[in-house]
């Protein structure tokens, strides 16, 4: 309870000694590699905080470059991996497509078969990302999802949703927003959210 | 299936093979059946539904991004007519439409 509250907040339950049956498996397989030298606990431990690392500033950094430099936006939506190791940003082996939002277009990512996620410039999927609700509306009644999340896409604005069922993966290019014309591209960066990147929000106004 | 792979160019009209196979399978249940059109080729990948049961070494298929238009996905869709929907199937559910 906090000071001067009488209401107590619920209590996530530790779930520490019960492990499910994945978990089970996923340590004993990491026991067995380590054990077999695969690789050492510090490697696994490093590739782990790499993983962690990766987050939506590596997205907006690509998306404020794109901004500040129209001949880089028109490299980055033929090529999105070259166009992310030309900013030093490696995606790895990531088939990433660029999708730009335009006047008369914007764009909605969803994966409704699981959660496949551009996670090496987003890092991980918010949880809703993963909902079943998201998923099954996110296609049926994009606008819908859209007001939800207070975006409302005017109706002279088509809506495309792309669902990533299989091996590429999509980010949003957001239109830059009006009045960010001086900013520079840390500046510009501070706009961009992941939700603007998935597609379900806008930029925000600087 | 490598012959089939560049079966289809961009601009082409497709549609998703009705069928309801178990196991797994990426090609989602809401778009067999429909009609869209080619966006682009993707390339050859293994084909998760044998790679899903450990058979790694079927010759890789083709995958392309198709687009169909909402109002065909969903007879009663409420957006606007102009409104599309991109999907990432393998070959092995395109036929030409």
């Amino acid at each position: 309870m906090h000071d001067g509250h009488d209401h107590a907040h619920p209590l996530r339950p530790d779930r520490d000694e019960h492990p499910g049956y994945y978990q089970v498996m996923a340590t004993a397989l990491r026991e067995l590699l380590l054990e077999k030298n695969v690789f050492t606990a510090e490697e696994l431990r490093r590739q782990m905080e790499k993983m962690d690392e990766r987050g939506p500033h590596l997205g907006a950094r690509v998306v404020a470059r794109a901004w500040a430099d129209a001949a880089f936006k028109t490299r980055l939506l033929a090529d999105g991996p070259a166009a992310c190791r030309e900013l030093g940003v490696d995606i790895g082996p990531t088939r990433l497509v660029v999708l730009e939002n335009r006047p008369e277009l914007h764009n909605l990512v969803v994966c409704t078969l699981c959660s496949c996620y551009p996670r090496a410039l987003l890092g991980l999927p918010p949880d809703w990302y993963k909902s079943v609700n998201y998923r099954r509306r996110a296609v049926r009644e994009p606008r819908a999802v859209l007001e939800e999340f207070g975006t409302r896409i005017p109706d002279g604005t088509a809506v495309r949703v792309h669902d990533s069922t299989a091996e590429l993966r999509y980010i949003v290019l957001p239109m830059r927003p009006a009045g960010a014309e001086g900013l520079d591209e840390a500046a510009l960066a501070a706009l961009v959210t992941r939700d603007a990147m998935i597609g379900v929000a806008l930029p925000k106004a600087p | 299936m490598t012959g089939a792979s560049a079966a289809f160019a961009a601009g082409d009209a497709v549609r998703v093979r009705r069928a309801f196979p178990i196991g797994h399978v990426r090609a989602p249940f809401y778009i067999r059946g429909k009609a869209g059109t080619v966006e682009r080729y993707c390339g050859e990948f293994g084909n998760p539904e044998e790679r899903s049961v450990m058979q790694e070494d079927g010759p890789p298929i083709g995958l392309y991004r198709v687009r169909f238009r909402q109002a065909e996905v969903w007879p009663d869709y409420r957006g606007r007519p102009e409104d599309s929907i991109d999907i990432e199937i393998y070959a092995n559910w395109l036929e030409r439409a």
